[in-house]
């Protein structure tokens, strides 16, 4: 991993990167980061998914990334543009957590899990297969993929470096 | 945000003012358990990206205390306390004379006296911001993590997540001019309670 270029994925942002790239976001807590990856054209793309569900917007132009629901389909198509092919995709995801485990009640205390969720159900109703995920607990995670590999690595203050 | 499109300096003075007395009323109750007295500095309140409202702590990265808040009541919103870890290990030992065991882990007891550390300062800063609006403001109970400040400030900008990328946030630093001491307020109300706030401090609203 040395001298790879890193590509910054903010929050509520996406983005897609090929050959040996790599895709980076930070801090992720309720927030969910999604990869696509296609191994032989060595393509990827993340997203850093805030809310579950567009239907929630109050915004008049919606930013596509914020929300499950519309972040997946807007990052298949980037990944797409790269040159990846839509039947060799994979999915990895992780994050949505729940970082104040006592916090209030109501919705907006799962949102992590419901995030993950929706998540999901987007890649399923796009065909796209999740090969691995590591998501929920109580803490935040900082993760970057390689474009190359299409190696997940996970970094957490609790539990170190994990790659999936 | 529409409601700031009229008179937006006078309303982001009014919110500065908030802060000024609801971390004033804070910092001397950090002064009085300190029996030391604790500088702050003028708030800052400004509309922050979500990508850089973890600048402040040190990036999105940076692992801190952060004892986090929701206020309930009429003018809801999220309040974060947020401190370094060596900040954190300092508090607890003028305070309480924990000293620091080895490592950045803690125990559940000094988790705990940080929470409650946490729990009434915050609480004298809404129940300043109560009287002064005459709103009813309620703290909830208070929870502690310790963890990149990203993955915290991220619980607090949900509820401005369905209506932009960006948040209003009311920022105090205390404790500046003591070395490597620093703590911050950050109070981000719901993007609702402005309104209220505005009208029951009998801002103008347009």
């Amino acid at each position: 991993m040395t001298n790879a270029a890193i590509v910054k994925v903010g929050m509520a942002d996406l983005n897609a990167a090929a050959d040996g790239a790599l895709l980076k976001t930070s801090g992720l807590g309720s927030c969910v980061g999604l990869t696509l990856f296609d191994a032989q054209r060595q393509a990827a793309g993340m997203a850093h998914i805030m809310l579950p569900s567009s239907e929630i917007a109050r915004e008049g132009l919606i930013n596509a990334a914020k929300y499950a629901d519309t972040a997946v389909s807007e990052l298949l198509e980037r990944v797409l543009r790269l040159g990846a092919e839509r039947r060799r995709l994979v999915a990895k995801i992780a994050g949505g957590a729940q970082m104040f485990a006592f916090a209030g009640a109501g919705d907006s205390m799962r949102i992590g899990p419901r995030n993950v969720e929706s998540a999901k159900r987007e890649l399923e109703r796009l065909g796209i297969p999740l090969i691995a995920e590591d998501t929920g607990g109580h803490y935040g995670r900082t993760v970057e993929l390689d474009s190359r590999s299409g190696v997940f690595t996970i970094r957490s203050v609790q539990y170190g470096v994990k790659e999936i | 945000m529409k409601l700031f499109s009229h008179n937006p300096d006078f309303k982001m003075d009014v919110l500065r003012e908030v802060g000024n007395i609801g971390a004033g009323h804070a910092a001397t109750a950090l002064s009085r358990l300190l029996d030391k007295p604790i500088d702050m500095a003028v708030p800052t309140v400004s509309f922050v990206p979500f990508e850089s409202i973890a600048d402040r702590v040190g990036g999105l990265e940076e692992v801190v205390v952060s004892i986090f808040l929701r206020v309930d009541g009429a003018a809801p919103g999220n309040m974060f306390f947020l401190m370094s870890r060596s900040q954190a290990r300092r508090l607890l030992q003028e305070l309480v004379g924990l000293e620091s065991a080895d490592g950045d882990d803690y125990s559940e007891l000094e988790l705990s006296a940080l929470c409650e550390i946490g729990n009434i300062l915050a609480g004298s800063y809404l129940s300043s911001l109560a009287d002064l609006t005459g709103l009813s403001l309620t703290p909830s109970v208070p929870s502690i993590a310790v963890d990149m400040a990203g993955a915290i400030l991220s619980y607090g900008l949900l509820q401005f997540g369905t209506m932009g990328d960006d948040a209003l946030l009311i920022d105090t630093t205390f404790l500046k001019g003591r070395q490597e001491a620093e703590g911050h307020f950050f109070f981000i109300p719901d993007p609702d309670s402005f309104e209220k706030l505005f009208l029951s401090l009998g801002v103008p609203l347009e």
